[in-house]
């Protein structure tokens, strides 16, 4: 901690909190349901210590007063015989109990604003990341190696459901987590695709909301390799419980490799839209996607959620009526969002899910194939 | 007529025999212009939406019970948490404290009724239908605002018509709250009795003196927030749509400009309660009236400049952060002197400890706690790992049921024997109080730790590390439910019946009501007193 003009006292009680909360039983970092994630960035150990530093002088500010209070409940009652004094005022009391508040806020505004402005400094970064913030998974961009993906929840509706025991990691597990490398500073850019969620990392210290429209931005260094887990942090809509964040820091050599199979993998997995697809091959890519997004509202069974406004769509006019339709309601939504626009899925994923549509649950639509070269015409 | 006091036997109305003109039933109470009455039907609509905001509290807890989704679907789940907040607030906690402001400022400045006795019957009925259209929201296609009580853009521009239906809810609760904060200003102001300086009149009445003002000047700012969202819905605006040149995050600028002062709104007629019942139960004058009144408007000053600390991880400039936390900060000094205050009433006092003392006091224990909190909140840095986790929904239950709701229940107990003319079962009381105490902290206090630990607030469902404290919290809140059932209990064995009251019930009580008869007649103080 730097000491050219702060007092060197305020230092030393910082340590001092830190210290405490490591030592009193049940405050230690490494217990999770009492306390913080343990820190893994230096703006988060500086939130712990603020926050022990704050915590402490509260609750001893608190035992005085309310130790004041009991004992007037204990000395001066009616019942032991204790006669009221009438005093009822006292000038100089007053100007007292005014003054030293206000100068233990100044104690505690000191080392608050020097935190504010560390936390502030996204100047000079390593690398930078886009999070984008959409209903509801996180969309990741490596703006220097460009590429992105997204990150979707990846528990089991059967474990949320309770058909299934619920694993260790139940709802802080997602199919993509955010990699990057231990050490680096990150420049994280937040933003968000439809409503206001927000990006947040416990463990770094680090919330920012995804604001749609407008990007903003933070920062975080990893100081420890690991995987780490935090959660969106404003209300988003139903799922809002069901977006998770899982960052992953990896030693540098790591990173390297992990960036260069990324590249790759995405490379491979980038189809070719002009590729005519056979009908069982779409079908069982369709599978896929449905269940990991359809489904939450039109039910595996496709039996639809009345009272999500999701109708079944067993026999329903839209997937057994003209492609064209099925492709534009798939792509742009309808009922003002109540049906969500899919669009971001690549062409391939909206073709395969609408022929599992077509083709599924006793489902034989006339127009039943619905190739990707199709879905691409389709996008104006 | 004359308000020559005379006692009234049980069972018989208090209607005055002079005016026999007034008529019963439900047209009575339909047009009445009485302060009392007025009093009574604000406080009985605000123990029902109690009730209703405490059963979907109670389906909320249930289904947090346990991880997994059991009982309730998320979007519902959702509608849950916005109407539990916006009954609790708009229709338990601010009629509750004009029904006090009703039934006691008349008598306390020794004033006939309120300045505008006919703007009053309509500022309290335009309340059930606003009521009526919050729960019918519950009922039509979409069902009800699931945004959360701070209805945030561009989420709320999606939601159905329940969301309309809400709007305009808000809307008639605002027009009834400018309304009686327009009466109350006036009546404090010019119906005191002569000899009745201000600085002489009870605390209570400073207290609501200060939170009419702020009424008056942040509920047209609502009214403004919640049109916006009307207009960016239905009428082609943009005022939060980016890709139309608006900011979502302006919505959150205006509504918590609002936001922050209707919080003080909420705990200052509380303050006035407490500043009632510490002095009388300790046979003290309060310490440092002059002090308190200050007090009270250096809070309701500072209110107005701390909005942004609702919003300290929207992105503020730096500049904009460092100021809101020092202002923020700062109200922790005039609520300590309150604090400290009512300590130095209790101090070499002889205390006695019957009801509404102890709820005094447990109003003074908890809502500290809720305001250090608040204080552990301001501070920015430390707010980023707290906002939007139960850590917040911790501190505002304490300042708000531990405050505002224990300080009504102290109140009701303080002044019910002036209202009914009967004493209330004090050991039921004193059970209610131990009761509400236990379990109001089994449910509340455990959610400092899940905020501590990482849990986002308005979740249907949750990661196993939260497991534990949400079982013991769900457990808490059901107590705490039922804790309310003696209340009702109390309070209606009470009208009933009970061992009489006299004028003066509490030996220490020193203000004007008390030089009436209880129960206090129809009308009363047709003719002021002098005050020395």
């Amino acid at each position: 901690m730097k000491n050219r003009t702060g007092p060197g006292v305020v230092a030393r009680l910082l340590r001092t909190a830190i210290a405490l909360s490591v030592a009193v039983p049940g405050l230690a970092f490494a217990d999770y349901e009492w306390n913080f994630q343990p820190p893994v960035s230096s703006m988060a150990v500086q939130i712990v210590g603020l926050h022990a530093y704050i915590f402490w002088i509260c609750v001893a500010i608190f035992v005085g007063v309310f130790g004041v209070m009991f004992y007037a409940l204990y000395r001066h009652r009616k019942s032991v015989g204790h006669q009221a004094v009438q005093f009822h005022e006292n000038t100089l009391v007053e100007i007292v109990w005014t003054i030293i508040p206000f100068l233990i806020l100044l104690f505690m505004a000191y080392p608050a604003t020097k935190t504010v402005l560390a936390m502030h400094d996204t100047s000079a970064p390593d690398m930078t990341i886009k999070v984008t913030g959409y209903q509801w998974k996180w969309g990741y961009d490596y703006l220097q190696e460009g590429f992105g993906f997204y990150s979707n929840l990846a528990t089991p509706l059967a474990q949320i459901e309770n058909r299934e025991p619920k694993g260790e990691h139940y709802l802080l597990e997602v199919d993509n987590p955010l990699v990057v490398p231990i050490n680096a500073k990150v420049r994280v850019l937040v933003t968000a695709g439809d409503v206001i969620h927000s990006w947040w990392m416990p463990a770094f210290g680090v919330k920012q909301d995804a604001i749609p429209g407008f990007v903003r931005d933070t920062w975080f260094r990893a100081d420890k390799v690991g995987i780490y887990r935090g959660q969106c942090a404003e209300l988003c809509g139903k799922e809002h419980g069901f977006m998770p964040i899982v960052v992953e820091v990896k030693s540098k050599e790591d990173y390297a490799k992990w960036v260069d199979e990324h590249k790759s993998k995405l490379a491979a997995a980038a189809d070719d839209p002009n590729k005519t697809w056979s009908l069982n091959d779409l079908v069982a890519r369709g599978h896929t996607i449905f269940d990991g997004n359809c489904a939450a509202c039109h039910q595996t069974t496709g039996a639809g959620n009345p009272a999500l406004g999701a109708p079944a769509l067993v026999g329903d006019k839209v997937v057994l009526g003209p492609k064209e339709h099925q492709i534009d309601v798939v792509l742009n939504g309808q009922n003002n969002g109540k049906m969500p626009p899919w669009k971001h899925l690549s062409d391939v994923d909206v073709a395969a899910v609408i022929s599992y549509t077509r083709n599924s649950w006793g489902n034989k639509a006339d127009q039943n194939v619905v190739q990707p070269a199709e879905v691409k015409t389709a996008r104006k | 007529m004359s308000s020559t006091p005379h006692t009234i036997a049980p069972g018989e109305h208090a209607l005055d025999h002079g005016y026999a003109h007034h008529p019963g039933g439900i047209i009575r109470w339909i047009t009445t212009t009485n302060h009392k009455d007025i009093g009574t039907m604000y406080l009985w609509f605000s123990f029902t939406m109690f009730i209703v905001g405490g059963l979907m509290a109670m389906t909320i807890r249930a289904e947090l019970f346990k991880p997994g989704l059991q009982i309730v679907n998320p979007e519902f789940f959702n509608s849950l948490t916005t109407l539990h907040g916006l009954i609790m607030i708009f229709g338990a906690l601010m009629p509750g404290a004009v029904g006090f402001a009703n039934w006691m400022i008349p008598m306390q400045i020794g004033a006939p009724d309120m300045a505008f006795a006919r703007m009053n019957n309509w500022s309290f009925w335009l309340l059930p239908p606003a009521a009526l259209l919050l729960i019918l929201s519950l009922f039509v296609p979409g069902g009800a605002a699931a945004g959360g009580w701070t209805l945030y853009p561009p989420l709320t521009v999606q939601a159905g018509m329940g969301m309309d239906l809400t709007i305009f809810a808000i809307h008639i609760m605002g027009a009834s709250s400018i309304m009686g904060s327009i009466n109350i200003i006036t009546t404090i102001l010019n119906l005191r009795a002569p000899g009745m300086t201000l600085m002489k009149m009870p605390m209570l009445c400073w207290a609501w003196l200060i939170t009419a003002y702020l009424l008056l000047a942040v509920m047209p700012v609502l009214a403004g927030a919640v049109t916006m969202l009307l207009t960016d819905r239905h009428f082609g605006t943009s005022f939060f749509n980016a890709a139309g040149g608006g900011d979502p995050v302006l919505f959150q600028h205006v509504f918590w400009f609002f936001g922050h002062p209707e919080v003080y709104i909420i705990i200052l007629p509380a303050f006035g309660i407490i500043s009632e019942i510490i002095p009388t139960f300790s046979r003290k004058p309060l310490f440092g009236y002059a002090s308190m009144v200050y007090a009270l408007s250096a809070i309701a000053i500072l209110s107005f400049l701390v909005w942004s600390h609702h919003m300290f991880t929207t992105g503020l400039p730096t500049a904009g952060i460092l100021f809101f936390m020092y202002a923020t900060m700062l109200i922790a000094v005039p609520t300590g002197v309150k604090v400290f205050n009512w300590l130095a009433t209790m101090w070499k006092g002889a205390i006695s400890l019957e009801a509404p003392m102890l709820f005094a006091i447990g109003f003074l224990f908890l809502f500290t706690v809720g305001g250090f909190t608040g204080l552990v909140l301001a501070i920015q840095p430390i707010d980023v790992q707290f906002q939007d986790t139960y850590y917040v929904v911790a501190h505002f239950h304490y300042v708000m049921v531990a405050g505002t709701l224990f300080a009504f229940f102290g109140g009701i107990y303080y002044w019910i024997p002036k209202w009914t003319g009967h004493m209330y079962d004090e050991k039921l009381a004193k059970i209610h109080f131990w009761l509400s105490f236990i379990f109001f902290n089994i449910t509340f206090f455990p959610m400092h730790f899940l905020g501590l630990a990482g849990m986002p607030r308005r979740i249907p469902d949750y990661a196993q590390q939260f497991a534990d404290w949400n079982m013991i919290v769900s457990i808490g809140a059901f107590g705490f439910g039922l804790s309310n059932l003696v209340f009702l209990y109390v309070v209606v064995k009470c009208i009933r019946g009970g061992e009489k009251a006299p004028a003066k019930p509490w030996e220490g009580g020193s203000t004007l009501e008390w030089t009436l008869p209880s129960p206090a007649p129809y009308h009363t103080f047709e003719t002021p007193p002098v005050v020395q």
